[in-house]
């Protein structure tokens, strides 16, 4: 064992592993989505796959579910999970570690449990949901047969599983802005508000772009949930993109198609990531 | 701005609170569930009260699922995996942080660049693979394909840059052998960051579920969330089965949690955000 042996015995293992089982299946998946399946093996399709999947309108129904839950629940989450920061960094607050374990416990719990609890307490006859709002006087909402309110479910699932989680990220970059930027404020009479808009949240930046990468791309991937809480529907109102390639690629066994999809989610998480880091990079 | 008021107070600790219920809520509701039968859970008005159900829906959920050979299961392939894991991630991160050799960047940004590529991308081919090889419905591919973790990796390299190379070096004098450099003196210094790293990897294999769907076929062989989650595609649904399913897949890790808040939450955050 020569010194210069020495490095690549410790990548050794991790490079084996790596290459065998991500980056042969990444390129064979490339090469699976221009071919289809004739008989028993597969023929080169040229670009037929992905021209069927720009006509195919459920993918474009998966693609737009994607997005809205995107646009709509990314914001709100890292909203809430920053309002929750900032309360929890307040000087007011007594037992911190209490309310940052309370917040945080359901990052911990797989995916497939806590749709299973919400698809429970979701039950338009009996769950537990429309009960407390029978209380209030609300008439029964039917939270996962209607593709509006399943969109709804499929959202506050989300926002419930990882706003501590967020938080948890937020509170970490909070403890990092200087103190003295606060005293400064204080001392030519700023309000706690305009001391939050003027100080607190543009301190978080990178903070905020961290989270809405991960974020993003999480959503992006959104499986366990929509395959749990509502397998898709109702009329694929919870359709997703990987639920979409799973179903084609799982069910009915159509591998160049998708990978097709997979390759199309690999761009569009390329292209996001590329806008992103280039946002960030503007800022430095 | 002078000392917060009384309704300041009030406003802050009802809002924190009114998050905290929410967040827990649901974990107690389940636990509730477990103990009660099946339809309990959706009597009116609710019962909010734990029963006498607990042994009953634990015999009838090992019926519907085998459910003791399912926590084997989940526990075998997930300490597998992260020990496995654990040792070519940290191995490798040593060799990222501590050597200049021949390709080490072009590697790492291979890696960097593995970390953005959707985990889905993989799975028609690591599907094939493994029926090539025989390997389906198998241990081994449910632990093999992740064992690589790129992001681990990362962060083992991260924290690896810290170590004084006069370490390293005072080991060489002392003619100690790479290997045992590596195991002797590294290891026991980064105790924490393995630590933080192996709770992470074994968070992300006892919650995994798309893979171990694909590639896990029979009952014997599921893992819990596969086996709820074939549960839930029953024609008639026991809840009180279903809930005690979801309480033995979530309660092992919320302990675990409880027991090693800091390191877990590190090792969630995986230095995300820097010091």
């Amino acid at each position: 064992m020569t010194p210069k042996t020495v490095p690549y015995l410790f990548i050794l293992p991790a490079i084996t592993f790596f290459l065998i089982f991500t980056v042969y299946p990444v390129i064979s998946s490339l090469l699976l989505s221009f071919q289809k399946k004739v008989g028993s093996s597969y023929e080169f399709a040229g670009l037929e796959n992905y021209i069927r999947l720009f006509q195919d309108e459920l993918f474009y129904k998966a693609l737009g579910n994607t997005f809205l839950i995107l646009i709509v629940q990314v914001p709100i989450q890292l909203f809430l999970a920053v309002v929750i920061a900032v309360a929890l960094n307040s000087k007011m607050v007594k037992a911190k570690a209490f309310f940052r374990v309370a917040f945080f416990m359901p990052a911990i719990t797989a995916l497939v449990a806590a749709s299973i609890i919400f698809m429970i307490m979701l039950d338009q006859n009996y769950g537990l949901i429309n009960y407390l709002l029978s209380l209030v006087g609300i008439d029964a909402i039917p939270w996962l047969s209607d593709p509006f309110w399943a969109k709804v479910s499929l959202m506050a699932v989300i926002t419930w599983r990882w706003t501590g989680y967020n938080m948890v990220i937020f509170l970490a970059g909070l403890q990092n802005i200087p103190l003295s930027l606060y005293e400064a404020a204080e001392m030519d009479g700023a309000s706690k508000i305009r001391q939050f808009f003027h100080i607190t949240i543009p301190q978080l930046k990178p903070i905020f772009l961290f989270t809405f990468v991960l974020s993003t791309i999480g959503t992006l991937q959104l499986f366990d949930e929509p395959y749990t809480l509502t397998s898709g529907g109702p009329n694929n109102a919870t359709l997703t993109i990987t639920l979409y390639l799973y179903q084609n690629g799982f069910r009915y066994f159509d591998f160049g198609y998708a990978s097709a999809i997979a390759y199309v989610l690999v761009l569009i998480i390329g292209v996001l990531s590329w806008i992103q880091m280039k946002m960030a990079g503007e800022d430095e | 701005m002078g000392k917060p008021t009384t309704l300041q107070k009030i406003g802050l600790y009802t809002f924190l609170i009114i998050g905290v219920i929410v967040s827990i809520f649901p974990f107690y509701w389940m636990f509730v569930g477990a103990t009660n039968p099946s339809g309990e859970i959706f009597s009116v008005p609710p019962n909010f009260l734990p029963g006498t159900h607990l042994i009953e829906n634990f015999q009838n959920l090992n019926e519907s699922v085998g459910i003791i050979r399912v926590m084997f299961n989940s526990l075998f392939i997930t300490l597998t995996f992260t020990a496995i894991s654990t040792l070519v991630c940290t191995a490798a991160g040593y060799a990222f942080a501590k050597f200049r050799f021949k390709g080490r960047k072009q590697i790492f940004f291979m890696l960097l660049v593995a970390i953005m590529i959707p985990y889905h991308v993989t799975l028609i081919p690591l599907f094939e693979i493994f029926a090539k090889v025989d390997w389906l419905n198998t241990y081994q591919a449910v632990i093999l394909p992740q064992v690589a973790f790129p992001f681990a990796i990362f962060l083992m390299r991260q924290n690896m840059q810290a170590i004084p190379d006069s370490l390293l070096e005072a080991g060489r004098v002392d003619g100690a052998g790479e290997f045992y450099i590596f195991f002797k003196v590294i290891l026991p210094v980064m105790r924490p960051a393995l630590a933080a790293v192996a709770i992470f990897l074994f968070m992300f294999q006892w919650n995994n579920f798309i893979w171990p769907l694909v590639v896990l076929q029979s009952e014997e062989m599921y893992t819990l969330p596969v086996a709820l989650s074939s549960l839930i595609g029953m024609s008639r649904i026991d809840y009180g089965q279903v809930m005690m399913g979801t309480t033995l897949s979530t309660l092992p890790i919320m302990i675990f949690f409880l027991l090693l808040q800091k390191q877990f939450i590190s090792g969630i955050l995986g230095g995300s955000v820097k010091e």
